[in-house]
């Protein structure tokens, strides 16, 4: 069995404003083994960085509060931790990867300077060893000419440039998880592809977890090992990458899968866009927050959560359609016609 | 823009570098000399700064200032207080003002001599230490303070910060010169005691603009990355945070020394700095302003027009430094 890196349970991030309590996360729970990585798919509001946030303990408080929920790094209680011992976990078992390259990295600094602080910060290091050391890093990631840039701002690096930078820095310690928030979206796609490969070569070397947040299905199904789908800081459904692709059960991520293009269906086919807007987080519903867009709806979707379900081996979901009758109306779904065929 | 020109410039290498990767590597590194120069902000800053005139005027005064000051600051110990002047700023010769109205400018005292006989040039000179003296600490009393409690205003906001800027409010919220005599009362005169004074009435300013910029460098994600980094908040204010945060407060320094060289001028002017027969240019002013209604222009005009000079040189070249950062007004 492989070995347990991270496993969250029931966690609840909420954020006490003066409008109102907004439940950014809400009972999600997942776990993470070496060299496993879990894709964390939902749009813009979902709680997919709050989450992350939680598991680092970063999230502002004010306003910000976890306020439920277990987080546990290799068996140990990180919500328990002080503040001093935190950081010490941060950056050292923990490492985070950022979505913007371009403001991720301190303009007023050399790149060189700030993945020796990174290094120095956890390690006992002299000044010219970490120096020595950020150089080998930006090497492995594949920075050309990694002696002269060590030197240079990050003005002088280009945003994919910047982008491995940030990866060298968050494994300059040889973290046990890799956070990624969405680290290709600010990025073309030629240098997405290439920061995959990068993320994922490091993965190997290091044999790290890597936590994928993403609202880009490409990059989940390239690099993810499993996938947790969220809605409104709820995960509607999780399981395999497989599963999520070929035996999708919540209608959010029918809506997901159907609203990307796909090279083998018809060329008149159009894309399914889902329809209304996300729901205001200040306002969710007791049950469901899929509701309203949702176009399976049942009665008691409004009133409760539904339970977890498995429908296949670790696949569960949330949702309170009968599973034939689910299956059935996904049948319908032009997308998946041929699926079920 | 510059980073415009040097993206476009740049996109050929990188593009290589970028698709091939490491392997092309070997290829990149053999064509450095191809990669067009990139400008650092500074020099964009003084490539912009370059165009303005008026505040290349300002530097120019400013250095002629600083070089004077200093040569100033290092003769008066030297040489017993008199500092390196044509005539000794202290001498009384009565013959040089035969009728108590001193001498009017010529050859050998370019600007006259006072009701003393004493030698303005001179004196003027000598008086140059003083307002730089007062220039440069009491703006850096008033800087280190303000760059201490600023950031932890900005960076942790709430109470604190509340608490801070109230602070600053009654300091900015009193009347400047009525505030500077109290803290002289509470001190004693003396030019020492001024530059205190200034000092500590500066720092509101500076701890106000620092703030605000804390305020909006504090949510930058290199902030957070430092955070997830496990850097502690000392080390994220004042090594990640406090350096981004400088643009404005180098404008407000170079204002603030012309200010500084006012105020020290003013409370001379009022008796509670310089104290007789050390000259400054406030203290000139006042000591002489009677015999300029009785015809002796010169003894006036000269420090008047050395301090007004100087203050102007401050005031233009923070203009133009403000005007050269100022992202806004970027061609």
């Amino acid at each position: 069995m492989a070995e347990r890196l991270l496993e969250v349970k029931d966690l609840s991030t909420h954020f006490f404003t003066h409008v109102g309590v907004v439940k950014a996360v809400n009972g999600v729970s997942f776990t993470l083994d070496r060299e496993e990585t879990i894709g964390i798919v939902g749009e813009s509001g979902s709680g997919k960085t709050v989450a992350a946030l939680s598991v680092m303990r970063l999230v502002p408080d004010p306003p910000g509060k976890i306020v439920a929920g277990d987080v546990r790094l290799a068996g140990r209680d990180l919500l328990a931790l002080t503040e001093d011992e935190m950081r010490a976990v941060r950056g050292n078992d923990i490492a985070m990867i950022f979505q913007d390259p371009m403001t991720s990295l301190n303009p007023v600094f050399k790149v060189g300077d700030q993945i020796a602080e990174a290094i120095m910060l956890h390690q006992d290091k002299k000044k010219d060893e970490a120096w020595e050391m950020a150089a080998a890093l930006l090497e492995r990631v594949g920075i050309p000419d990694a002696k002269k840039r060590v030197n240079q701002y990050p003005f002088e690096f280009s945003g994919g440039m910047r982008q491995r930078a940030m990866i060298a820095m968050a494994i300059s310690c040889n973290p046990d998880i890799l956070i990624a928030d969405e680290p290709t979206t600010a990025l073309d796609v030629t240098i997405q592809a290439q920061i995959m490969d990068v993320i994922r070569e490091m993965q190997t070397q290091f044999r790290s977890g890597v936590i994928m947040i993403t609202h880009d299905l490409g990059v989940v199904a390239e690099i993810a090992d499993k996938v947790m789908v969220m809605y409104g800081g709820r995960t509607v459904e999780y399981g395999p990458v497989d599963a999520i692709y070929y035996d999708p059960h919540h209608p959010y991520t029918w809506g997901l899968l159907g609203s990307l293009p796909r090279l083998d269906l018809a060329e008149k086919h159009r894309l399914q866009p889902i329809k209304g807007q996300p729901p205001d987080l200040l306002l969710l519903p007791p049950g469901c927050p899929f509701v309203g867009r949702c176009a399976y709806e049942v009665p008691r979707c409004r009133g409760e959560w539904p339970p977890l379900e498995l429908v296949g081996p670790d696949h569960g979901v949330h949702c309170w359609i009968p599973v034939e009758r689910r299956l059935e109306m996904r049948a319908g779904l032009p997308r998946f016609k041929e699926w079920v065929a | 823009m510059a980073s415009d020109e040097h993206d476009r410039g740049r996109e050929p290498v990188t593009g290589l570098t970028e698709v091939e990767g490491a392997a092309a590597g070997a290829a990149v590194a053999a064509a450095p000399a191809a990669a067009p120069k990139v400008l650092s902000p500074w020099s964009d800053t003084w490539r912009r700064l370059k165009k303005n005139k008026l505040a290349l005027i300002g530097l120019g005064i400013i250095a002629v200032f600083i070089v004077v000051g200093i040569v100033q600051v290092i003769a008066y110990p030297l040489t017993d207080g008199r500092g390196l002047t044509p005539y000794d700023p202290n001498a009384e010769n009565y013959s040089l003002s035969p009728t108590g109205h001193g001498s009017s400018p010529s050859l050998s005292h370019p600007m006259g001599t006072d009701y003393l006989g004493r030698d303005i040039l001179s004196r003027a000179l000598v008086a140059t230490r003083i307002s730089l003296l007062v220039g440069v600490i009491a703006v850096a009393i008033g800087l280190i303070i303000g760059l201490i409690l600023g950031p932890i205003s900005g960076y942790y906001g709430g109470f604190v910060d509340t608490v801070i800027m109230r602070l600053a409010d009654i300091f900015f919220a009193y009347p400047y010169i009525l505030f500077v005599l109290l803290i002289m009362t509470v001190l004693g005169p003396g030019f020492v005691n001024v530059f205190l004074a200034i000092g500590i009435l500066g720092w509101a300013s500076f701890a106000r603009i620092v703030r605000g910029q804390v305020l909006s460098v504090k949510s930058m994600e290199y902030v957070e990355a430092a955070r997830a980094q496990g850097a502690s908040d000392l080390r994220i204010i004042f090594r990640h945070v406090l350096p981004n945060s400088m643009a404005p407060v180098y404008v407000t320094i170079a204002m603030s020394v012309g200010g500084a060289i006012v105020t020290e001028a003013a409370m001379s002017f009022l008796g509670i700095g310089v104290q007789p027969p050390n000259a400054s240019w406030g203290k000139m002013i006042s000591d002489y302003l009677n015999y300029l209604f009785a015809g002796s222009w010169w003894m006036v005009l000269f420090p008047s027009v050395l301090l007004t000079v100087t203050v102007f040189g401050f005031i233009s070249f923070g203009n133009g430094l403000r005007d050269a950062t100022d992202p806004r007004l970027k061609e």
